[in-house]
């Protein structure tokens, strides 16, 4: 199963081509682009790995690439995205995230109920990736 | 219903035939490289044979790009540079239009200039020096990146030097991201050629050699006017001819900069001539007298009176 989180989730992946163009559209309003990196595919899992630092004061999207071809050299199973971080005062938080790398297979996720309360049903998702060990998912 | 559409599926775009010809001409109006070329000509004083290898590579750029245009030739050319200089030459002037040149010509996709020496690039411990080189390739990319007194990356007295580890690291980048970047490596004339000699790989990847000549008195004098109308100053007649004395006489003593030791001179005169207009206190002093420097005011400098520098300390 396709996870779909951030812009253009619903579209095929980009193509390198397309990514340049969008870190473009990211550096010319002055974000400054990170990349991040994870093995854990849950929806609420929001705090990812960092590859380096965000780059800020970039003219040029080549400089994302370099580094998005070795997060994907060093990190072929796993899922990276890039963000775009506004520093203006009032907004200083991303504001553009989009999935760039995803693991060849997605397997999706379980459902789980709870019975709580006599007959209520707690519902819950767990990804079948996350029963392996980080770093061992997606192999 | 699929409604994905894949890659393939997608209306592909054919390339139009290339042009059976180009008019140089115009690409050469509407590419705004004449602009630049003027602004160079008008701006820069003195440097006619730099100013004349300007011209040839721009020639040469143009009808590379028509023969690309037109199918003929495929490789990208190599466009890294050498500068070399006295200093004070105008070597890093001529780098910032020698960037908006590649920008018009559409060798570079951004333009902008990344100005670094030694210390941007070579770190102080080991596994510094990889990182911080990337750093300043990553901000250079799509532009020029200029490094001034390159051959301080190479101390062959030092085998352990982190140097050696940016060179590597730049000569490879060189090669690989030659659409991506050009790299100009500036320098004194002698101390360059060491450089090259005791890293070959660097000789062999940079195309354009340009040499700066020093400038002669009487253009640094021109430099001089130019410097000063730009802050509303202005000097005499009489001033005129101190300067170009000075000029003379500082050539001969040492660490002379060309138009950066007529620019320190500058300054000093115009601290001079502030305390003249102050401590002699003739009245009320117009706008005229603001902004003439005077033969005096050149000519308390230590360069005529003890025929030594004033940068250097007293001795």
């Amino acid at each position: 199963m396709r996870i779909t989180q951030g812009c253009f989730s619903f579209l095929p992946d980009l193509t390198d081509e397309q990514i340049t163009a969008q870190v473009e559209y990211c550096l010319r309003n002055d974000w400054a682009v990170g990349i991040e990196f994870t093995d854990d595919p849950h929806p609420r899992n929001t705090y990812w790995e960092m590859w380096g630092n965000p780059m800020f004061d970039l003219r040029d999207a080549k400089g994302v690439m370099i580094e998005l071809d070795e997060c994907r050299a060093a990190n072929p199973g796993h899922y990276i995205r890039l963000v775009a971080f506004h520093s203006e005062r009032g907004f200083e938080t991303v504001r553009m995230s989009f999935i760039v790398h995803r693991p060849p297979n997605e397997p999706g996720f379980r459902l789980s109920r709870q019975e709580v309360n006599g007959r209520s049903i707690r519902y819950t998702i767990e990804s079948y990736a996350v029963r392996e060990p980080e770093g061992q998912r997606y192999t | 219903m699929d409604d994905t559409m894949t890659a393939e599926e997608q209306p592909q775009t054919t390339d139009p035939a290339p042009p059976q010809s180009v008019d140089l001409a115009a690409v050469f109006e509407d590419s705004g490289v004449k602009d630049v070329l003027k602004e160079i000509d008008e701006t820069m004083i003195g440097l006619a044979p730099v100013k004349q290898r300007i011209r040839e590579m721009v020639a040469l750029l143009l009808v590379d790009r028509a023969r690309r245009d037109m199918g003929l030739a495929t490789e990208a050319p190599t466009l890294h540079m050498s500068f070399t200089g006295n200093p004070g030459t105008g070597k890093t002037t001529v780098a910032l239009k020698m960037a908006e040149l590649l920008h018009r010509l559409g060798y570079v996709r951004k333009g902008h200039l990344v100005s670094v020496t030694r210390d941007d690039l070579v770190g102080q411990y080991i596994g510094h020096t990889a990182p911080k080189t990337r750093e300043v390739l990553k901000k250079a990319m799509g532009g020029v990146l200029f490094i001034d007194e390159a051959y301080y990356l190479y101390r062959p007295e030092n085998e352990r030097d982190y140097g050696q580890e940016a060179i590597e690291i730049l000569l490879q980048v060189m090669e690989n991201n030659r659409d991506d970047l050009v790299v100009i490596l500036a320098g004194y004339g002698d101390r360059m050629d060491t450089f090259f000699s005791s890293n070959p790989g660097f000789r062999s990847r940079i195309a354009h050699h340009i040499d700066f000549p020093d400038y002669s008195d009487e253009e640094l004098v021109r430099i001089a006017d130019v410097m000063l109308a730009q802050q509303n100053y202005h000097l005499d007649e009489e001033a005129k001819a101190v300067l170009l004395r000075y000029a003379g006489l500082r050539r001969a003593q040492p660490h002379f900069a060309n138009a950066r030791s007529i620019r320190n001179a500058l300054d000093r005169a115009r601290l001079r001539q502030a305390n003249r207009l102050f401590s002699r206190n003739e009245g009320p002093v117009s706008a005229e007298d603001l902004s003439t420097i005077r033969a005096e005011d050149l000519l308390a400098s230590r360069v005529f009176t003890l025929g030594e520098p004033d940068s250097e300390p007293a001795s």
